[in-house]
């Protein structure tokens, strides 16, 4: 079964965290994901700029907007798809990702049936 | 027996084993359920000419193969409807792999909804249906049943796996699964027409799947307890406190079957909140045979339980049981501990308050504080118990 971990981060709290800290954080994070790799679970990963970079587009086209579609404090910083036996083990990985210790790791099952 | 008794019967006491069989073969409940209730009414129709001889493997045999065409992609073959022979089916249910546990894992599974949980193990492990969950929940039926559906839809969806878990995350989990069958019992608890019986069926359950973990154990003891006494507690509409209760009255059977999970608790040597509530509950039983409440015990007991599951419910049956054992004055002092904004608003305070300072003379205050719980308080018998108690000082007050 394949589930996506979505990460969710307010982006004022990292405004605080020392420079010294995010660089040790993107190591961790780096090593979350080649465990992911090992394990050979990984289908698909990205990570994301802030959303003050964002473009949002609607109404079939007709609505092009400046920022997101959702204004709110806490925001999609990246995802992971893993593929692995059922929820008890994606809770297993999301629990491990770095990110869950200073904001949020939604879970969600794939709807696409291969 | 008629087909139909015999099946109600069958029913009442296997629902839940072939269910759990069924769901956890491909993680569908809904489609389990679907299974199994066509096989019941294959049932009525079959049973009435010829009983089979094992007629669980009869049901599960005739689920099985309408859960192949539930799950078959392609939907335009018809479903097929033949049955087997009464003779045919050799396997009994003794033989059939028990998969209730795992049944109760995934209903008090962390990804599900806590609310949800104690309605979804009533609905699947006993076979309750979802009108009468909603009933004993306080809930329109629609939305009970919209609730029941959403659960078992994401039990699905996201792979929930039916399985014991790991031993590093049992206690944990197994501590769910007794919140939610507490959650059965606690509930409404002085109505007449309770879940209480079917509270004591899933722990005694789960007392014979897991019979070495102590909390298990404690909990069917506390269940146990708590349900001998039942006709005990209401004396012409009115509510008898545990101390007040006629031991005459009590279900010594039961009593005998709580004490001996408790004892099986114990002999595992893991302290834990439920095998503390039972020791509480035995202290009390004890009164059958030796006339008198051994209160040093119950302070003792409480105090544990007040450094294992603190409560606000525990801080006040600690200082209830002070108050006995020492002395009103030391019992409403230990009552003052607890933050006055929670107090205030927590009936049983409020009825232990008042206790304390009718017994040191200070009836003015006592009046107040019974006025207090009785504002409230909700359920009928205890209102009445403590409308009494305040009827009682009236004379005392100038």
């Amino acid at each position: 079964m394949r589930y996506t971990l979505l990460t969710y981060t307010r982006p004022e709290d990292f405004a605080k965290v020392p420079p010294e800290e995010l660089g040790q954080l993107k190591g961790l994070f780096g090593a979350y994901i080649g465990a992911l790799k090992e394990a050979g679970i990984l289908a698909g990963v990205d990570w994301l700029q802030p959303t003050s970079v964002a473009t949002t587009v609607s109404e079939g086209g007709d609505r092009i907007q400046d920022g997101p579609y959702a204004d709110s404090k806490e925001t999609l910083g990246g995802y992971m798809t893993i593929d692995v036996p059922d929820l008890d083990t994606a809770i297993a990985w999301a629990k491990k990702c770095p990110i869950a210790k200073i904001g949020a790791v939604e879970i969600r099952p794939s709807a696409s049936e291969e | 027996m008629s087909a139909e008794a015999r099946m109600a019967k069958v029913m009442r006491a296997s629902y839940g084993r072939l269910l759990a069989i069924l769901a956890s073969s491909g993680g569908d409940i809904i489609a389990a359920e679907d299974a199994l209730s066509d096989a019941f009414s294959k049932a009525l129709i079959h049973w009435s000419k010829e009983m089979p001889r094992n007629p669980e493997a009869w049901l599960l045999t005739v689920a099985r193969n309408r859960l192949k065409d539930i799950y078959r992609k392609d939907k335009r073959i018809e479903f097929h409807d033949e049955v087997p022979e009464p003779e045919q089916v050799e396997v009994t249910i003794d033989s059939i792999p028990d998969d209730r546990l795992k049944l109760m894992f995934v209903c008090a599974h962390p990804a599900i909804d806590a609310r949800i949980r104690t309605p979804l193990m009533l609905q699947t492990v006993v076979g309750l249906d979802s009108e009468t969950i909603a009933h004993a929940f306080l809930l329109p039926p629609a939305t009970m049943a919209k609730r029941l559906v959403r659960a078992k839809t994401k039990i699905k969806a996201s792979a929930v796996a039916f399985r014991v878990p790991e031993p590093e995350e049992l206690d944990d989990r197994v501590s769910a699964v007794l919140e939610a069958i507490y959650g059965t019992f606690s509930r409404d608890w002085l109505a007449e027409n309770t879940l209480a019986e079917e509270a004591f069926f899933l722990a005694t359950l789960l007392a014979d799947l897991l019979p070495n973990n102590a909390e298990v154990l404690g909990l069917a003891a506390v269940i146990a307890f708590m349900l001998s006494r039942q006709g005990a507690r209401i004396r012409d509409g009115e509510f008898v406190p545990l101390e007040e209760q006629d031991p005459a009255l009590w279900d010594h059977t039961l009593m005998q079957q709580a004490r001996a999970y408790l004892t099986k608790a114990q002999l595992i040597g893991e302290l834990g909140r439920f095998q503390l509530e039972a020791a509480v509950h035995a202290v009390h039983a004890d009164r059958f045979n030796t006339g008198t409440i051994n209160w040093d015990a119950l302070v003792h007991l409480y105090r544990g339980l007040s450094h294992l599951a603190p409560t606000i419910g525990t801080t006040v049956s600690y200082a209830a049981a002070l108050g006995r054992a020492i002395g009103p004055k030391e019992g409403l002092a230990a009552l003052m501990r607890i933050d006055s904004k929670v107090r205030v608003s927590f009936a049983p305070a409020q009825a232990v308050e008042a206790h304390f300072l009718e017994q040191m003379g200070r009836t003015e205050k006592a009046a107040a504080a019974y006025d207090l719980a009785i504002a409230l308080t909700v359920e009928a018998p205890l209102r009445a118990h403590l409308a009494a108690k305040r009827e009682a000082l009236t004379p005392k007050l100038h």
